[in-house]
């Protein structure tokens, strides 16, 4: 790889992995308060963590409702297990780990116990995509193409703040099993300034544009908005259809977008490989419909370690690679 | 069904009722296995008489009612022994003895490998072994938040022990005193590759659970007596650790032939053999029922 001497790290070290841009509006630990928020209205939540409470805000539940907190300890299958079984005594658990864990060490345990069984299990898996400068071993680009096949199983991508809290409810109601990509720490607030509320299995259209169209997912649409603004001044109108749930995925919603003489894209933070652009592009091929269609995403490679500002370019998934990207394709 | 310590565990009435059980599901796993000309006959055999105390003594559960709150928990983490529990359950009047014949076909409610989604009184999905301590986990985690004295059971095999799942399942049940948590390991000494103890050897397996800080018991896995007296006194002790009995079985137990038979984790039995091992059955229930005075 690096053949010359290390620079000095000028940005931020791969320890940081904030989220938030300077000067941006944040909100903390969403999920650990819309837990705790939901746990009040609803008896039966309660919450699990594979030993990453405090690294997936969960902590914030289990400080205010110790009663109702299991610590698992460092055993993914074990904590699934546990999940499991309280699931079928008619509790609903959320439980916690990284998103690379749940996915490649439970992954038996997540399709069979919980899956199978159509279980209310709510998994709340941080560390999505490129949010973390670890590398492989923490960086789950690939937790999508392996969950997609799970039957049964709802997937959320969620874009920010806004999202997580008006999710974790409907994620409680909803009866079977589900994957939510966790934004943890200061989670940035976007979606609040646009006419948007969340709803478990639908697309929405954030903003219309005569040149563009971009489905994204997660993090990728903030980014896609701040694009979009950017692009505007060019005058290029870019449309931005924000898809939080990968699946089941809103195919109406696309849909109705295409056809309209527009460049598409999709936009997540993911590898190219088995996330929202196979869903997007197997849409629009089961539908015989002939649109190309342009991924934005993770390449189909390991990620180096490193600072999140330099990988996010480094992988075209910054907010200035997606306008050149843009710009480059009209 | 519900054992209370004024009912003495070596009444000799208790102890016939059970072995008479236990006759009863080997019968009915001979039933199955025949249907399909093959299958995990050994094991059933070897685990007939674990689910005979259990089912016609020690559990509390309703065939009218499966899922009852108020029912013991019973999983099997076994999924291929699932003909031995479609016979325990028959046994417990969940199914009538003609539904046997439909074992592992096609839209029966008896799959090969047992799963909850199929089968009443199934209360785990099996066939990807090491999950089952996992989900007893939990269960016996909703039985103390709910206050229920209800117990949970789990039965698992000793080639189970193998995976590292089992062990981080065993380690939680401790660290959270889950004291409303019975695991039986069955101990036949046999798993696909061929003995387990040649395989990956987990012995000293009771050493083992003690030292992840269960209570932990083992005796002869054919010695109704003995098995009774465990299971009670590992249900009724005030001792705050999850508990585990592991029982020492024979493949193919009561059909001496298959007994004595090359150990295979999926035995072979030939056409003609199925009418012998009924007789065969039948035979070692009555010398056991002289050898013991009943």
């Amino acid at each position: 790889m690096n053949q010359t001497p290390p620079t000095q790290n000028l940005r931020s070290g791969a320890m940081s992995a904030d989220l938030a841009k300077s000067g941006q509006r944040t909100v903390s630990a969403p999920l650990g308060h819309a837990l705790v928020e939901a746990a009040q209205q609803d008896e039966r939540i309660v919450g699990l963590s594979a030993d990453l409470a405090k690294y997936t805000d969960l902590h914030i539940f289990r400080d205010a409702m110790p009663e109702r907190f299991y610590q698992i300890g460092m055993a993914e299958q074990a904590l699934v297990g546990a999940a499991t079984g309280l699931a079928m005594e008619g509790y609903v658990p959320f439980a916690s780990t990284y998103s690379v864990f749940a996915t490649r060490r439970a992954y038996d345990f997540l399709l069979l116990d919980i899956a199978e069984a159509n279980l209310n299990v709510n998994l709340v898996c941080a560390l999505p995509g490129l949010t973390t400068g670890y590398g492989p071993s923490h960086a789950a680009t690939d937790d999508l193409a392996i969950l997609r096949a799970v039957p049964n199983l709802t997937i959320v991508d969620p874009c920010d703040a806004i999202d997580i809290q008006q999710a974790v409810p409907q994620l409680a109601a909803s009866e079977g099993p589900t994957y939510l990509r966790l934004l943890r720490g200061k989670v940035p607030a976007v979606l609040d300034e646009y006419d948007y509320t969340f709803e478990l299995g639908k697309a929405k259209l954030l903003r219309d544009g005569a040149d563009v169209l971009v489905v994204s997912s997660g993090l990728m649409t903030e980014r896609v908005l701040d694009a979009a603004k950017e692009l505007e001044k060019d005058g290029i109108g870019v449309a931005v259809l924000h898809s939080p749930t990968i699946k089941p995925f809103d195919e109406q919603a696309l849909l109705a977008q295409l056809g309209k003489g527009r460049l598409v894209l999709t936009a997540e933070n993911h590898s190219v490989v088995g996330g929202l652009f196979d869903t997007v592009a197997r849409t629009v091929a089961s539908h015989g419909l002939g649109e190309k269609i342009t991924p934005i995403a993770l390449p189909d490679e390991f990620l180096e370690a490193g600072a999140l500002p330099t990988l996010n370019d480094r992988y075209g998934v910054s907010t200035e690679a997606i306008v050149e990207r843009v710009r480059g394709l009209l | 069904m519900t054992v209370t310590s004024t009912q003495p565990p070596l009444d000799p009435e208790r102890i016939l009722r059970i072995r008479e059980a236990a006759y009863r599901i080997r019968q009915y796993a001979l039933i199955q296995a025949e249907v399909q000309g093959q299958g995990y006959i050994g094991q059933a055999l070897d685990i007939a008489d674990v689910l005979a105390v259990l089912y016609a003594d020690q559990l509390h559960l309703d065939p009218l009612d499966p899922e009852s709150e108020d029912r013991d928990r019973f999983q099997l983490s076994i999924g291929h022994y699932a003909l031995a529990l479609y016979a325990a359950l028959t046994e417990a009047k969940f199914f009538p003895v003609e539904e046997l014949q439909t074992y592992a076909s096609d839209d029966s409610r008896f799959p090969m490998s047992s799963m909850r989604t199929y089968t009443p009184g199934v209360e785990i999905s099996g066939g990807s072994l090491g999950h089952g301590l996992g989900i007893a986990n939990g269960v016996a985690m909703g039985l103390k938040r709910k206050g229920s004295d209800r117990f949970v059971y789990n039965l698992l095999s000793d080639g189970e022990l193998g995976e590292g799942s089992t062990w981080e399942a065993a380690a939680v049940a401790a660290h959270h005193g889950l004291d409303n948590l019975i695991a039986i390991v069955d101990f036949n000494d046999q798993q696909a590759d061929g003995k387990s103890t040649q395989t990956l050897s987990m012995e000293p397996v009771t050493e083992k659970f003690e030292s992840f800080g269960w209570f932990a018991r083992r005796c002869d896995g054919h010695d109704v007596p003995a098995l009774l007296e465990n299971l009670i006194a590992l249900r009724e002790t005030d001792d705050p650790r999850p508990r585990v009995l592991i029982v020492d079985t024979t493949l193919g137990k009561g059909v001496d032939f298959l007994e004595e038979r090359e150990k295979l984790h999926f035995m072979k039995v030939t056409e003609e053999e199925w009418a012998q091992a009924h007789e065969k059955l039948s035979e070692s229930h009555e010398a056991l029922k002289e050898t013991t005075g009943r």
